[in-house]
């Protein structure tokens, strides 16, 4: 594979790798995250910060997975990132020292999953709003719950 | 003399005639069904057929509010804004299904339906309603506010305010 190079040289940083159609995906913990993605920006050219969500495995411990995206222009390639994170404490180093572009999808990832970024000093809702409970992308946020923020009529 | 120097009518049908052929909608769009309401205003469909294509940016200068596409929560209080706005007398039309009910949005973000925020005068059903559906709306909104009383003069009962 092209990135096997890649791969090698990031050894020890994550937990373990697979192939995703040809897009390397890489499993980590989370204190090594911002190690791996400053070599991954500075070293292969990952400048693009592509998108931070995340995925809920209600059934599992620990209970969510947080997903990176990274595009690097000289490769012309993409990596995905994974870090598991328990339900307890959710908590991700933020990304917004190494990408601006982070700032705003790491407020949308913590509006839809309550994940938090430690580093991110601005975690306010950015697409839902002030007084919203909960976090609705969470598999136990019930499906047709509304919170109205102008009264209904009767 | 001349042929028609007066004429005799009942004055709700006079006023309700003039108000019919000049309905100012104000599309208060946010969704693809704006889509469809760019091609019902324009040339093909023409809205102007019935005195109904001059949208204006302002709801203070309008008197058919046509609320085109989804309206989340974060935006209700915006249209309930708009919609106090608009002076006397307004109708509105709900254009779609995601304005009419809420579509098949059934979750935390979205309206179920405009009606739950503001009083509704039609509904028009269609993900997005072809245009004859909203040319037929209009023209039974029509009906409506020829058939409708309207209290111009200052000794008339006026109509309770819809809230």
């Amino acid at each position: 594979m092209a990135y096997d190079a890649m791969l090698s040289d990031l050894r020890g940083l994550y937990e373990r790798s697979w192939d995703s159609f040809g897009m390397p995906v890489l499993e980590l913990r989370a204190d090594d995250l911002l190690t791996l993605v400053t070599r991954l920006r500075g070293e292969f050219g990952f400048s693009l910060f592509l998108d931070v969500t995340a995925i809920d495995y209600p059934e599992r411990s620990p209970r969510f997975d947080v997903v990176y995206h990274f595009y690097s222009r000289s490769r012309n390639g993409r990596i995905r990132l994974k870090v598991q994170v328990p339900e307890e404490r959710p908590a991700v180093p933020s990304l917004t020292e190494l990408y601006g572009s982070a700032r705003f999808m790491e407020r949308e990832a913590h509006d839809m999953y309550g994940i938090e970024f430690t580093g991110n000093d601005d975690l306010r809702p950015i697409l839902l709003y002030e007084g919203f409970v909960g976090h609705p992308l969470r598999k136990d946020y019930p499906m047709d719950m509304e919170q109205p923020i102008v009264t209904y009529r009767k | 003399m001349a042929m028609m120097e007066y004429m005799t009518t009942k004055k709700d049908e006079l006023v309700g005639w003039m108000r019919k052929f000049s309905l100012f909608p104000y599309p208060f769009v946010t969704a693809c069904c704006g889509m469809e309401f760019m091609s019902v205003s324009s040339t093909l469909y023409d809205t102007d057929r019935f005195g109904a294509a001059l949208p204006r940016f302002t709801p203070r200068q309008s008197d058919l509010l046509m609320v085109v596409g989804t309206v989340s929560h974060k935006e209700a209080p915006i249209l309930k804004t708009v919609y106090e706005q608009m002076c006397e007398p307004k109708w509105v039309m709900a254009f779609g299904a995601c304005a009419t009910s809420g579509g098949f949005y059934r979750n935390y973000s979205v309206v179920q339906g405009i009606d739950k925020i503001i009083p509704v005068d039609i509904y028009v059903p269609g993900c997005p309603p072809r245009p004859e559906t909203v040319i037929d709306a209009i023209m039974m909104l029509q009906d409506k506010i020829a058939s409708d009383r309207h209290p111009i003069f200052p000794f008339e009962a006026q109509l309770p305010v819809k809230a």
